[in-house]
């Protein structure tokens, strides 16, 4: 055997690795979360409290409240809402060959926010209503955008990235109609209902509690196989649609199955805590910097690290600097994330350089 | 359709029949000629005056147009209505002014940028003005429109001028992907941080959102008149970029072989862009679609040719702006819809319809 | 005895009918050329043929059953096609690239087998690219990259392979080389090839059946020695020429006469 071979399965033992290191790390950042912050737990404690909660033994007064109410479901959400994020960006950044097209910048995301204002300010709707609203605006929007690109996607010579730039288009073009139909019911509301709405166009974890935990984990338990699958005609459709059909991949269909995952994907995560900025956007190529190559499971990892690590700093540290406002996650996601891609993208250019 | 024989027999095999294969389908699509063009020009300038005599007529209150006549040459202060046609006439100017500006801005943002995505938007100039106006409020306790406009500009013109170095670093300067790539990270972090007051404080969230909306309502001469000289600058130096952004359209490569300095052109002209475009915003707050989709449509009549589709859309986007104004003022009695929703409104549709077309948008 | 064979084929893009009512057999464990001008529909078959394209009318069928009717995945490792611009995606080796072209032997959970292995390792060894194994596509050359796409069609193991213009942007020694290689694998392993080439020389000199087209029809089939000749080139390509047969391979050199570097008495020719 020559040693071009055994360097390949290094080289994707590397990978590996890397893949386990951001799962070692998720593991770690969940339990910074849970236990430590402005409220400590030590592990012994947090144990018990588990173990009483599922028992239903004595609970330690205090602790348990904050742990298993507030602590550990927001970690739970917060975890699943990064993979589901991470994948969705990822999988539409690697369909359309274009890493602006990710669910947050085409619109989708908004979508379900604007859905969830509007419920808010027109019809005065809260809870799983407004939930479910987001998620039926992300799936509107989804469906607008394809039906509006779908023409080009079945040309005869289309090279993917025409099909993929139409995709993109329409979608600023509808967050932007949208965004403008969300600052007029702003202006319409109260101030209450207005700072309300904000706080659902930011993305957050405050709302937090066990039945959204259950719905998004039950949702996951479906798309996340689902992903599994279509990773398969998406490797091939990387290489173009003529080569990918060449290959025996069966291009529409398959493209329909990624759009419709991701898209569900972006819509149950931001059903369950708002448009969360820039996790879509950014896990891919984090990921591919970090691991070498594109990797689905090291996105949805990098997703998770994300949110887990913005609000631990917009729970705990931000309220030090800000005299107590806790800050919804959406927002440092967001203030961090810009400069982060500016970095990338700066460094990317020096390389070309 | 023709049968023939074959022509070159062939002596190997069997050959199909040859057929006459029908040509394209359909009349050729081309611009207008030279003349018409002008013709065209002239039209439009007409709809927009017209438009403005709406604008001054039309609204909650209507005033019949030989009231309105009497009003601007003949001034009566005593008498109502000549009051509220005095009143709306700032507001009309500035619809002319903002809307020649961001569909000024927008032709030439989409010839720098070689991207028929481009909008002014997409350089941080609407996300840096709102993060400055946040900031007057928040910090400044400003309050009024004359007093968000310095702020807005300078936010503008500062996200503008960052979003151009980053995306200039490395071999290749400010491509269009590089341009939309800083433009969507910066927005989206000074969004960010802008939400980070709004979110700590109610009382400017109340402030600004009225801002945020973007229109011409509630604005008079006190705003409209500083503006006035920097539009002035940027309308002269974008609208001599004809020739050149005819030029960049071949790439940078061709435009260079052609003799002309890429990266200094560029330059100015994204000057000329920001002027506008960080003026009107200031002006008006950010109002979508305008730069986006009039540059789009006149290519219908103009074709490529940046000289035309310039003075073009420096003509059609008050058409639409006001239009908007107008329609918003009377679609929602008694109250109004700000002018930018109603682009967006009327703005959308449009932009899918190009998008499906492919044609124009240059996809 | 046609393995390939297109019947009354009949194909449009949007309404402008580009191929129509055309029919040809593509000759089983032969090279097929396919020539012809710019625009003349010649892409356009080939993406027929291959099921990229649905036929408006007519039909396609590979051994008598219709290409359409059968599974994708089926009919992959039966027929390769080899695109004109394919993608590659960033960042990806040599060795994972023509690996993808195992896809459609693999089943439902893709599981990686050694046969797999050692159909890249062929194909990497044909193309003489093992040494390029572990590179990042991105960083080769023009050439070298066409050698990988052609190495992952390899790797794909068809009866049948289609090339659209494999030689574009290679120059004269890669692009021999490409078709020697494409020859080995008709010679050696009976692969049917069929390849859209622009150039006429080298697809008279490598040609065992030459299918010429003009604007979506064909204009002549058969063997190049009897097909390629000034009369064909001069209906097809609207070119005057003279035709010699190759010094070196005995096929036919297609001279093309233009109007200057050509002695006086040539012009009267025409």
């Amino acid at each position: 055997m020559t040693l071009a071979p055994v360097m390949e399965q290094r080289r994707g033992r590397l990978s590996l690795n890397r893949t386990a290191v951001l799962a070692a790390g998720v593991v770690i950042l969940f339990a910074v979360y849970v236990l430590l912050g402005s409220y400590t737990v030590t592990i012994p404690d947090f144990f018990r409290i588990l173990a009483a909660h599922l028992t239903g033994g004595e609970k330690i007064p205090g602790a348990s409240f904050i742990v298993m109410e507030n602590k550990l479901p927001r970690a739970v959400i917060g975890t699943m809402i990064g993979l589901a994020f991470g994948l969705a960006g990822a999988l539409f950044q690697t369909m359309l060959r274009n890493p602006l097209a990710s669910p947050d910048v085409i619109g989708i995301s908004y979508g379900a926010s604007a859905a969830a204002v509007i419920a808010i300010v027109i019809f005065g709707a809260s809870g799983a209503v407004v939930s479910g609203a987001a998620l039926a605006g992300a799936l509107a929007v989804a469906g607008l955008i394809y039906a509006i690109s779908a023409g080009g996607a079945l040309r005869g010579t289309s090279r993917g990235s025409a099909a993929g730039n139409r995709l993109v288009l329409a979608g600023v073009g509808i967050a932007a109609a949208l965004h403008a139909v969300v600052n007029f019911l702003m202006t319409r509301a109260d101030i209450r209902t207005a700072a309300d709405a904000l706080v659902w166009l930011n993305g957050s974890l405050n709302s937090a509690n066990w039945d959204r935990a259950g719905v998004l984990f039950f949702a996951l338990v479906v798309l996340i196989p689902a992903v599994a699958v279509i990773a398969g005609p998406l490797r091939i459709l990387e290489l173009g649609d003529d080569a990918a059909a060449g290959l025996g991949v069966r291009v529409n269909a398959s493209r329909l199955a990624l759009v419709i995952i991701a898209v569900t994907l972006a819509a149950v995560a931001t059903a369950a805590a708002g448009p969360v900025a820039f996790v879509a956007f950014l896990a891919g190529p984090i990921a591919r910097r970090f691991t070498g190559k594109a990797s689905l499971p090291a996105s949805a990892l990098v997703g998770a690290l994300i949110v887990l690590a913005a609000d631990y700093f917009a729970a705990n540290l931000a309220p030090l600097l800000l005299d107590g406002t806790v800050l919804p996650v959406g927002v440092i996601t967001g203030a961090l994330g810009a400069p982060f891609l500016l970095w990338l993208l700066v460094t990317a250019n020096r390389k070309d350089a | 359709m023709t049968h023939s024989t074959t022509t070159a027999a062939s002596r190997g095999g069997d050959t199909g029949t040859a057929v006459q294969v029908k040509g394209p389908k359909g009349p050729s699509r081309g611009p207008a000629s030279g003349g018409k063009r002008a013709a065209w020009l002239l039209a439009a300038v007409v709809v927009l005056a017209i438009l403005a005599g709406a604008s001054l007529a039309i609204g909650a209150r209507g005033i019949p147009l030989g009231t309105v006549w009497e009003a601007l040459t003949s001034f009566d202060p005593a008498n109502g209505d000549h009051a509220v046609v005095h009143a709306r006439i700032p507001r009309t100017v500035l619809g002319l002014l903002a809307g020649g500006a961001l569909g000024l801005a927008g032709a030439a943002m989409q010839g720098v940028a070689r991207n028929p995505l481009a909008d002014p938007g997409i350089m941080g100039v609407n996300a840096g003005a709102a993060l400055a106006v946040v900031t007057g409020i928040y910090v400044f306790g400003v309050a009024t429109f004359s007093g968000y406009i310095w702020f807005a500009f300078i936010g503008a013109a500062v996200a503008a001028v960052v979003v151009y170095l980053i995306a200039s670093l490395g071999r290749d300067g400010a491509t269009p992907v590089k341009l939309a790539l800083a433009g969507a990270a910066l927005s989206a972090g000074l969004y960010s941080l802008m939400n980070v007051i709004l979110v700590s404080s109610q009382d400017t969230l109340d402030r600004f959102r009225f801002w945020q909306v973007g229109g011409v309502a509630g604005r008079d001469w006190s705003v409209v008149l500083p503006g006035i000289p920097f539009l002035a600058v940027g309308a002269v130096i974008v609208l001599l970029t004809g020739r050149i952004l005819n030029s960049l359209a071949l790439g940078d490569d061709i435009a260079r072989g052609l003799g002309q300095r890429v990266g200094l052109t560029r330059a100015v002209t994204a000057l000329g862009i920001v002027l506008l475009c960080g003026t009107a915003t200031a002006l008006a707050g950010p109002i979508a679609f305008v730069g986006l989709v009039v540059p789009h449509a006149v290519r219908f009549l103009t074709g490529p040719d940046y000289r035309w589709i310039l003075p073009f859309s420096l003509v059609a986007a008050p058409v639409l702006l006001l239009a908007a104004d107008i329609i918003g003022r009377v679609v929602l009695l008694p109250g109004e819809v700000p002018a930018g929703i109603m682009t967006a409104l009327v703005g959308a549709p449009v932009f899918v319809w190009l998008i499906r077309r492919g044609k124009g948008a240059g996809l | 005895m046609a393995v390939l064979n297109a019947k009354d084929l009949t194909l449009k893009y949007d309404q402008r009918c580009v191929v129509d009512g055309l029919s040809v057999e593509i000759p089983e464990g032969k090279v097929t050329m396919i020539v012809g001008a710019n625009a003349c529909g010649k892409s356009t078959l080939l993406r027929g043929l291959s099921r990229l394209l649905k036929p408006a009318s007519g039909a396609v069928t590979l051994d008598g059953k219709d290409i359409h009717s059968r599974p994708a995945r089926e009919l992959a490792r039966i027929l390769g096609l080899l695109p004109q611009h394919p993608t590659a995606p960033d960042g990806i080796t040599v060795r994972d690239l023509v690996g993808r072209g195992r896809y459609p032997h693999q089943g439902f959970f893709r599981s990686w087998s050694d046969k797999d292995d050692a159909a890249v390792q062929r194909a990497l060894e044909a193309t003489e690219t093992l040494a390029l194994a572990e590179r990042d596509v991105d960083e080769l050359s023009g050439g070298q990259r066409q050698r990988v796409w052609i190495a992952m069609a390899l790797a794909q193991e068809t009866d049948v392979l289609l090339l659209d213009e494999p030689t574009t942007y290679l120059d004269l020694a890669h692009q021999v080389e490409v078709l020697d290689l494409v020859t080995d694998l008709n010679r050696k392993r009976g692969t049917t090839v069929a390849i859209v080439l622009h150039d006429l020389n080298l697809a008279a000199r490598y040609a065992d059946n030459v299918i010429a087209m003009k604007a979506g029809a064909v204009v002549a089939v058969g063997n190049p020695r009897e097909v390629v000749t000034e009369s064909l080139v001069r209906s097809v390509f609207n070119l005057d020429s003279r035709v010699i047969p190759d010094p070196v391979s005995g096929t036919p050199l297609i001279i093309p006469i233009g109007r200057h570097h050509v002695p006086t008495e040539l012009e009267l020719v025409s």
